[in-house]
């Protein structure tokens, strides 16, 4: 344990995502099974513990320090996990007994997992004899539940991926068919082994991103390259189907990072049936209408799953793409190939009678000229009653093969209000009068390149409204959970490009400033709607703005 | 007799009535006794000094030779008479040089012990504890919080750093007077053998060092080093170098800190270091409550840091304790350091440029 919270203190202060790669790899390296593998579960986000609560962290503390110490040590330090940690009394008995042997992370989490509550605290007590003081600091955040790995979860499957010369993406392929230690997986990167066999008939394929598409770039363009169809205001997901060995039929729904998201929509779950992937959009859908995203935001926003829910909010997705059917893995084929495919699955089921999946259409054009028409009024260009949820328009070159990532050309996103952006919240500050007890007004940024070459994010605004006040109570929880930093009433939350809040920040213009750093001030931002589906590196960059600006004039 | 005839706290510093001294005076005084060189505790401009030869040497490379009327050398062990009060000076293990100063004046025992570690140090004479009346403590590390790891295990993990990282330099932010020859010879025990580079603040007083026989190796200016010769590398600055432009100079540098700060993570991640490393010149707690339990003393004063949590432990143990409320003695020198970097890139020692241009 006290290696793994070595490599947990090393992530949370390293920057660099060449470098934490490293760390991992270093670690899975030098750690035998099943140790790593617990680790990798940890790293992964697959370990969650709730089982202390800060009281019982306090009531342990109490009985072996002085109370004025104590509370002295924690106003000083500032975090209660922290404070133990470093104050902890090692009772000379357990020294000599913990010398050869402390705690390894994959006894405790053992522990955690079978003992009953009431043997906590004693068992609890004796893991912190026996960790030194980081050790002593990850064992508390991870059964506190407020752990937080300074890497993604695809970060450490890449650190896997590197001890062999295996593309993380394979890595990601076989990923869902196992579980904690991952010892088939260790062996095979480190060629001690086969692959191991995909168990999982329906696994996550990395997602296709598209890069934002400046007015002046079209004139490079094409036209009768690219297809273009409409870019749906809901949540980018991967639906797929299959059977497994029994020969059952099995679903499972993804987000875009490859997070598991099926236990919230059992009414779409159980509608899916077919062999394969899809790449799609998550909507609400009523009598046939595309609902607005704030509609899906109330679904989204509730925690339990009732029928009055699913009789209010029936998810529905709407087609892009399809990855794999019938076994056949289709990525490699160009888009107009795919594409076929998926009208004629989408016909098929549309036969059958599915009324929750349906095709999204092209939106034909032969001009940019027409196509500029189209996103200027979706309505008369096909998207109907519909064109509210319509973002703005996909561009997606005919011969382009799906490829994980962002690669830059094949696919141009180019939304239609200018005026939103992605930021990345940076700062959080209480607010006034009934508000004094939220976080409520929000600094955020957008990324840019730093000094030193890497991405850096530079504030670009502040916004204390347009939020809801369910979002406000969101929003509030995450930053007393994520803050590293406090200024008097500001603090500093987590943004890291893996860990962090994407706000959709909505303004009416832009205008030059010097007195930000960023060198644009917004007018009138507001929070548009919150992003906890977007990870924070594909938040937008300063340069979309600088771009606006000059087009603004 | 009250303790304070032979010893009181004044605005200038601890003040002897007895003797008409004072002890690590913050202004300009006739007569001082210097407990370390440290230049919160050592300042220039004294009518008579009296400190250990390491540390009048240590002022006179700080402030040149002129830096006091009047010098008189004490070796540990030695006894001076000062108008009537004994002093004798003890090792006191925070840096090279540095001494407890203990005062003794009709049967009565003070020891002013200036800043002091009790954990093993290969640049610097152990601490010794001495057994007192009044023990006067300093507190920077004053809560239970701060307890140092063996330094070894910290050094440790910027090898390992090295090793992992070896296409890139590793820029070791460290005291540079005490800290960084520490960290030298802890890097040498560790079995590293290349050369280590420093900032241009460092170089005097790592040779004094070595002149003084504490062995540290092959010692190298950083100043016209190729950035690529310095892939692989370890690179000692003062800490107020470590983040500055200075550093572009260096390939893609890992920035690390010794210090007893590290200790806590807010403090670490509000100086951008991406390599904490705990390593203090002062006692932790620990070593705070031991020393002051091994000399015995009847009475504690405690002059700087977090003196509430310490003169509170003092009160259950039945301790008399005090807090003298003591200015001028700067968190582990941070400030001085900012002169001394200051001094050093001004002068012809100015920052390294990049060999190729
Ligand atoms: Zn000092």
């Amino acid at each position: 344990m006290n290696e793994f919270a070595e490599l947990l203190d090393r992530l949370s202060y390293e920057p660099r995502r060449n470098a934490k790669i490293r760390l991992m790899a270093d670690y899975f390296r030098m750690t035998p099974d099943p140790e790593r593998g617990v680790a990798l579960a940890a790293l992964t986000g697959k370990l969650s513990f709730t089982n202390a609560k800060p009281a019982l962290i306090r009531a342990l503390i109490a009985e072996r320090t002085d109370p004025v110490l104590f509370e002295m040590s924690y106003d000083y330090v500032g975090d209660l996990s922290e404070t133990v940690a470093l104050m902890w009394p090692i009772p000379k008995e357990a020294e000599a007994a913990n010398a050869n042997h402390p705690p390894f992370l994959s006894e405790i989490v053992e522990g955690l997992e079978t003992l009953p509550k009431r043997d906590l605290p004693r068992q609890l007590s004796m893991w912190l004899d026996g960790l030194d003081e980081t050790g002593r600091w990850a064992l508390l955040k991870l059964i506190t539940g407020s752990l937080r790995v300074g890497a993604s979860a695809r970060l450490a499957k890449t650190a896997v991926a590197s001890l062999g010369d295996i593309p993380p993406d394979e890595v990601e392929l076989v990923w869902p068919g196992l579980a904690m230690p991952y010892r088939e997986l260790f062996a095979w990167v480190e060629g001690k082994a086969e692959r191991p066999e995909t168990l999982d008939p329906v696994p996550f394929r990395p997602v296709m991103l598209a890069h934002a598409v400046e007015d002046e770039s079209f004139s490079a363009l094409e036209a009768d390259a690219y297809a273009a169809e409409w870019k749906w205001d809901g949540i980018r997901v991967q639906a797929v189907c299959g059977r497994d060995a029994e020969g059952k039929r099995v679903g499972r729904l993804y987000s875009r990072t490859g997070e598991d998201i099926s236990g919230a929509f059992p009414d779409l779950m159980e509608a899916l049936d077919f062999d394969g992937a899809i790449d799609g959009e998550l909507l609400v859908m009523r009598h046939t209408r595309v609902q607005s995203f704030n509609v899906l935001q109330q679904r989204l926003n509730r925690k339990s799953v009732t029928a009055k829910m699913l009789a209010e909010f029936p998810a529905h997705i709407r087609a892009y793409d399809l990855l794999a059917e019938d076994g056949e893995d289709l990525r490699p084929l160009p888009f107009r190939a795919r594409r076929a495919k998926l009208e004629a699955l989408a016909a098929r089921l549309m036969a059958e009678g599915h009324d929750r999946m349906d095709l999204s259409p092209m939106v034909p054009f032969d001009t940019w000229e027409q196509l500029t028409a189209a996103r200027a009024d979706p309505s008369s260009a096909g998207a109907g009653e519909d064109a509210a949820a319509v973002e703005g328009v996909m561009l997606k070159a005919w011969d382009s093969a799906y490829l994980p990532g962002r690669p830059k050309g094949p696919w141009w996103k180019w939304k239609r209000d200018p005026h939103t952006v992605d930021a990345v919240l940076m700062y959080a500050q209480r607010g006034h009068g009934k508000r004094s007890s939220f976080y409520s007004d929000y600094t955020f940024g957008v990324w840019t390149k730093g000094e030193e070459g890497g991405d850096v994010l530079v504030p670009v605004g502040k916004a204390y409204f347009g939020f809801t006040d369910q979002e406000l109570i969101e929003i509030d929880k995450f930053v007393r959970r994520s803050t590293i930093n406090r200024f008097g009433p500001v603090r500093e939350v987590v943004h890291e490009p893996d860990e962090g809040l994407v706000l959709e920040v909505a303004f009416e213009g832009l205008a030059r400033s010097t007195r930000h750093r960023s060198g644009v001030a917004m007018r009138f931002p507001r929070i548009a709607r919150l992003r906890w589906d977007k990870p924070p590196r594909e938040a937008d960059r300063l340069e979309a703005l600088e771009a606006l600006l000059k087009a603004e004039g | 007799m009250r303790p304070e005839e032979l010893l009181c706290p004044s605005p200038k510093g601890l003040y002897s009535p007895a003797g008409d001294f004072y002890v690590d005076p913050t202004r300009p005084v006739a007569r001082a006794v210097i407990t370390h060189g440290h230049s919160d505790h050592a300042r220039r401009g004294h009518g008579k000094v009296l400190a250990t030869r390491e540390t009048l040497s240590i002022m006179a490379l700080r402030y040149g030779a002129d830096f006091a009327g009047e010098t008189q050398a004490i070796a540990y062990g030695e006894s001076v008479d000062v108008n009537g009060v004994r002093i004798t000076a003890h090792p006191a293990g925070h840096v090279l040089g540095s001494a407890q100063m203990a005062l003794d004046w009709r049967g009565l025992t003070i020891v002013a012990s200036g800043d002091y570690k009790d954990a093993h140090d290969p640049t610097c004479a152990p601490f010794v504890p001495v057994r007192c009346h009044v023990f006067i403590s300093e507190a920077t590390f004053g809560l239970p919080v701060f307890r140092h790891p063996d330094a070894s295990h910290e050094t440790a993990k910027l090898m390992k750093s090295v090793a992992l990282f070896p296409e890139r330099a590793h820029v070791l932010g460290a005291y540079s007077l005490g800290k960084a020859q520490r960290m030298m010879a802890l890097i040498r025990q560790a079995g590293h053998s290349a050369p280590l580079y420093v900032h241009g603040a460092l170089t005097a007083i790592s040779a004094y060092y070595e002149q003084a026989g504490v062995p540290l190796g092959e010692v190298r200016h950083v100043k016209g080093v190729k950035k690529a010769d310095l892939a692989g590398a370890i690179i000692i600055a003062p800490p107020s170098a470590i983040t500055d432009i200075w550093t572009r100079n260096f390939p893609d540098p890992v920035t690390a800190f010794a210090s007893g700060w590290m200790r806590v993570r807010a403090r670490a991640r509000q100086r951008g270091i991406e390599l904490p490393l705990v390593v203090s010149d002062h006692a932790d707690w620990d070593g705070l409550m031991a020393s002051v339990t091994a000399t015995g003393c009847e009475e504690l004063w405690v002059t700087h840091g977090a003196e509430d949590a310490l003169v509170h432990w003092a009160g259950t143990r039945g301790l008399r304790a005090k807090p003298l409320h003591m200015v001028g003695y700067t968190e582990e020198d941070e400030a001085a350091e900012g002169e001394a970097v200051a001094e050093a890139e001004a002068g012809p020692d100015a920052a390294p440029q990049d060999g190729a241009s």
